[in-house]
């Protein structure tokens, strides 16, 4: 598929910036990879989701710093499980008696043939969604109603065209869940700074640092609910995308002082809420963010001032970190700190065993440790640090966790 | 206290407690902290000061360090430059020290007499309380650690009895001294309102510019305003402001800054979009005053050329860093001395404090004062008003001048090397020692280490706007040390690998607080949270009695172009014109403060000691750094 390997290029150069653009664009390649998947007779979810994981492999292994791709792909497999579990069950409603011919790998088959369909769509959905009063009171009723008016209505569908139907059916409602799924993307913003008001009061002091949309949309929503408040905002070095949202912030008349990496310990004591943008948030309410937000974060903690990261929940991401600051992090070019040929007289690579004595780090990414987050606000609400897992859990399927060891077992 | 005493003179020698003697003898005030004084003193007169014990106390230079009773002697020392300047005959030790305790600067007002009287003069009426100095002073050392001795065991003895009484009289010795001191100040007043004209109508003709800029040393330069013994005239004018216990100039008072406008020599316009919460600080529009001064070059006959010429340096930031200020500053003073002539009817000590004070209010216009050259020009003005009177003036000149020298090789150069021995112990083979900017000690210790071999790996933190970072980098490279360079964001990157911070320090506070340049608190946490220790390497002369909690009461701004736009970065010009726009402010702070819990060590001249030694040292050093 060309645009898979157009898109892995532009991966591997880092042409895509930031994790809404590569989640939105990664979520329409798989779209585009499922419509183009051809459905075999049998066994369909599976297909999709071997022919899902593979480019989903191919796609994380050429960025794999940026999380926000294995995410998505995460998503389509999750959606792909969900989807192929909702269909079958209304699948197995029409064929209560073929049932067995059917590939449920997923569903408990524990219930035999005897079991309902609906209870096994329950069974299913229970499987997938967290446990709630509202699901286990749903689940009793349920089996009696619609069994009836769907044996009446698909009856007739015991040939093998049905099945292709219901596998037609499948792709395109995981067709239609994906565009879902892009849509949720494209909304994170508004959806997060409908919160705005909640966490800002009027003459609020707010500290951020380097540049994040989402940040901005935030602190834009609090101003066009008439909050007045100031904003400090810290460059970011070594991008400086601090000052490129002063602008866009004093463009919305918000009053705006911009002040160097290094003033941020001096101003913190003077600020009331800190609001950062993220890279990616982690399973355990760790976050991927910015270079220099570690700093930020310990010293907001050192001054009591709150630490609010504001992120889409595309940027969750189900795994847990293992020293993310060396494995999940890049290192950049040293001309964004030293002029190229700046310290060429000092690079003398013959006098030290051709060592050059010197070396310059330029990384991308900061860990910010759980314990230093006071609140995540996502799109669906604000969060505690050690509550990410669990909401970590109604976005992706525990299966999917790993996505390159089973793919090269079922391959 | 009396269960203490025989065990003073055992512990005394073999601890050498300078940090930890006084916290718990802090109730106990006076008489126990004399013989932890004496007992130092005696160590360090007993073994060579080049021992490098982790605390050390050299020995007192002169005999006057005693010369304090043992009332006075802990507290009055908070503040030194009282002691010769506002102890008049009335004024006893422990009434001065007690104004010092409230916080309340009355260094100035009474020095007429102390002019008159001098130093010694000022402590006869009330000296009959111990022996006193003047005799010592040319005795021999030993001599004089004995005499110190049966000083403090006569304080002692006297201690207990003599304390409570002493305090019982404090109050009302008060009174009477207020009423003295009032009917003085009438006196002098009426003197004054004869005496004024004369002096005014000077023969030279820049005396009006030199008034007036007498005037805003005691408003404007705190740390010299307890000091400024200039003309009597001056003294009564500013007496106002004196007896406003403003640490510093505050510049959102209005009529303060316009008066001080006025009288200012640099013409500095005030930036636009100023940072609310730093209204109290003076923010100028940056290189709009160079021409204008140059132009007033020939005009500006009052101010010495060489201070004109360093006040240059320091306005474009040609001469940064505490030390290289502070002997760049000197080294002008000297030269200032060198071409100084007594005019007529006037005396040098006076007349020559008023000069030297015109000449920091034109140095602190254009930038204002580290607290290293504050305590440099308080020991300036100690000594010229100590100088004595019968002196001509090539003896005076002489004097002075090799007192600046003596300053600058012994308080700094010295310092620094002694900094340098301790600095260096700490360094073991393999370590990863980070750096944040370019203080220039920390820099002779990382070349020193290399010169005896010890095989470590620097990393050099830098920030923005200065990148001073780099140019110690430049350096080091050439040296041959293996280095990493990195910016501030990614300190906590690299601080797994690190082993030791090394920082530099513009002063360090009374409290603890490490005052330093902007970044260093940063730099300092995030060691502090991955458990890495944080040496503060600062020589003696920067610390200062002050005490501040935050990075905002006292700060300097810089340029906030500076802010706007990123050097070799010409992408980067989003900021462009933001002048225009009156809801955007830059803020380019100079300094900032790190919590003494942050700092696990402070590499002094004196030794190694905690942040929390800090009082101790100023207490000891600003004794000495008054007779010296």
């Amino acid at each position: 598929m060309p645009d898979v390997s157009d898109f892995i290029l532009k991966l591997q150069r880092r042409r895509i910036e930031g994790s809404h653009a590569t989640a939105r664009q990664t979520a329409e390649l798989l779209r585009s990879v499922v419509s183009q998947t051809r459905m075999p007779y049998t066994n369909q979810a599976a297909s999709l989701l071997d022919a899902v994981r593979a480019v989903g492999e191919q796609l994380i292994a050429a960025n794999p710093v940026e999380l926000a791709v294995g995410n998505i792909v995460r998503r389509v497999l999750h959606i792909i499980r969900e989807e192929d579990l909702s269909s079958s069950a209304v699948s197995f409603e029409g064929l209560m008696i073929s049932e067995k011919s059917d590939d449920e790998d997923d569903a408990d088959q524990k219930g035999g043939p005897v079991l309902s369909a609906a209870a096994v769509a329950a069974a299913a959905r229970s499987t997938l969604r967290p446990r709630s009063l509202q699901t286990l009171l749903e689940d009793g009723p349920l089996p009696a109603a619609p069994s009836k008016s769907s044996s009446a209505g698909d009856s007739e569908g015991k040939s093998k065209s049905d099945k292709s139907a219901v596998g037609k059916r499948l792709k395109h409602s995981v067709i239609e869940a994906i565009n879902l799924l892009i849509e949720e993307i494209d909304d994170c913003y508004e959806d997060i700074s409908e919160q705005a008001v909640e966490h800002i009061h009027q003459n609020e002091v707010i500290l951020t640092l380097g540049r994040s949309k989402t940040v901005k949309e935030f602190l834009y929503a609090a101003k066009q609910k008439n909050r007045s408040f100031r904003v400090f905002v810290a460059e970011g070095a070594p991008r400086y995308q601090g000052h490129v949202l002063a602008k866009e912030l004093i463009q919305k008349g918000l009053e705006t002082t911009v002040i160097t990496d290094s003033a941020i310990f001096a101003m913190i004591s003077r600020v009331n809420m800190v609001i950062v943008g993220a890279h990616a948030i982690m399973a355990n309410g760790g976050v991927i963010a910015p270079v220099g937000m570690n700093m930020l974060a310990l010293a907001a903690q050192r001054h009591a001032v709150p630490f609010v990261v504001v992120a889409g929940s595309h940027k969750l991401c189900p795994l847990y970190p293992h020293n993310p600051e060396v494995l999940l992090n890049e290192l950049k070019s040293p001309s964004d700190l030293i002029d190229f040929g700046e310290f060429s007289d000092c690079m003398d690579f013959g006098a030290h065993g051709g060592a050059p004595l010197m070396h310059v780090v330029n990384p991308t990414f900061d860990y910010v440790p759980p314990n230093l987050v006071s609140l995540f606000i996502t799109d669906t609400g604000g969060h505690n640090a050690a509550h990410m897992y669990k909401l970590i859990a109604d976005y992706y399927s525990a299966d999917d966790l790993v996505i390159k060891r089973k793919s090269t077992s079922s391959n | 206290m009396d269960l203490r005493r025989p065990n003073r003179p055992v512990i005394g020698p073999k601890v050498r407690q300078v940090g930890f003697v006084t916290p718990d003898s802090a109730a106990a005030t006076s008489s126990s902290s004399i013989p932890a004084v004496s007992a130092a003193a005696a160590t360090s007169a007993g073994s060579p000061p080049s021992s490098l014990s982790p605390v050390m106390i050299p020995p007192p230079r002169h005999p006057s360090t005693e010369m304090s009773n043992p009332h006075f002697h802990p507290v009055g020392s908070y503040n030194p430059s009282e002691q010769i300047l506002g102890s008049p005959p009335a004024l006893s030790p422990s009434r001065s020290s007690r104004f010092d305790a409230d916080g309340s600067d009355f260094g100035g007002d009474d020095d007429e007499s102390v002019a008159l009287s001098g130093v010694g003069g000022g402590m006869t009426p009330k000296s009959s309380l111990l022996m006193r100095q003047p005799v010592t002073k040319t005795a021999p050392l030993v001599s004089e650690t004995r005499k110190r001795d049966s000083n403090a065991s006569k304080g002692k003895g006297e201690g207990p009895s003599a304390a409570p009484k002493e305090k019982l009289t404090k109050a009302e010795r008060r009174a009477t001294q207020e009423a003295q001191r009032a009917a003085k100040a009438a006196a002098k007043e009426a003197a004054a309102a004869g005496g004024a004209p004369s002096v005014s109508k000077q023969p030279k003709p820049a005396t009006k510019p030199a008034t007036q800029q007498k005037k805003d040393i005691p408003s404007g330069s705190g740390p010299l305003q307890p000091l400024a013994p200039s003309g009597s005239i001056e003294k009564k004018q500013g007496k106002k402001e004196v007896a406003a216990p403003h640490p510093r100039m505050q510049f959102d008072d209005m009529t303060k800054v316009g008066k001080l406008k006025k009288r200012a020599v640099v013409n500095q316009s005030e930036a636009r979009n100023r940072v609310e919460l730093f209204r109290h600080l003076p923010q100028y529009e940056h290189g709009t005053q160079l021409p204008d001064l140059e132009s007033k070059f020939f005009q500006l006959d009052l101010i010495h050329p060489s201070v004109y010429q360093v006040g240059l340096q320091f306005l474009s930031d040609k001469i940064s860093g505490g030390n290289a200020r502070c002997i760049a500053m000197l080294l002008a003073f000297k030269e200032v001395i060198q071409d100084y002539t007594t005019p007529p009817e006037k005396t040098l000590t006076r007349d020559l404090g008023a000069k030297v004070g015109s000449c920091v209010s034109f140095l602190i216009e254009c930038r204002p004062l580290s607290v290293s050259m504050g305590n440099a020009i308080r020991f300036l003005k100690n000594r010229i008003s100590s100088l004595p009177h019968n002196l001509s003036d090539k003896e005076a000149k002489s004097r002075l001048q090799s007192d600046i020298d003596r300053f600058i090789n012994e308080k700094i150069i010295i310092a620094s090397k002694a900094i340098v021995e301790h600095g260096v112990s700490k360094i073991r083979d393999g370590d990863v020692l980070l750096t944040y900017g370019s203080p220039s000690v920390v820099e002779s210790i990382f070349a020193y280490a290399h010169g005896i071999k010890k095989n470590f790996r620097v990393v050099v933190v830098d920030s923005r706007p200065k990148h001073e970072g780099q140019g110690l980098l430049r350096r080091l490279v050439e040296r041959g040390i293996h280095c990493t360079y990195t910016h501030l964001n990614a300190v906590s990157y690299v601080m797994h690998e690190v082993t030791r911070v090394f920082l530099g320090a513009s002063s360090v506070l009374s409290n603890g607080t490490v005052y330093s340049r902007v970044g260093t608190a940063c730099v300092a946490m995030v060691a502090h949270a991955f458990r890495v220790p944080v040496l503060v390497c600062c020589e003696a002369y920067k610390f200062h009695e002050r005490v501040q909690l935050d990075s905002i009461c006292s700060n300097e701004l810089g340029d906030p172009d500076a802010i706007s736009k990123v050097s070799g970065r010409k992408d980067l010009n989003y900021l462009d014109g933001w002048a225009q726009n009156e809801n955007i402010q830059l803020l380019n702070l100079k300094y900032d403060a790190t919590p003494s819990d942050y700092v696990s060590v402070l590499v002094t001249e004196q030794g190694m000691l905690p942040p929390t030694s800090v009082p101790v040292i100023i207490r000891e050093y600003g004794i000495e750094r008054l007779w010296t």
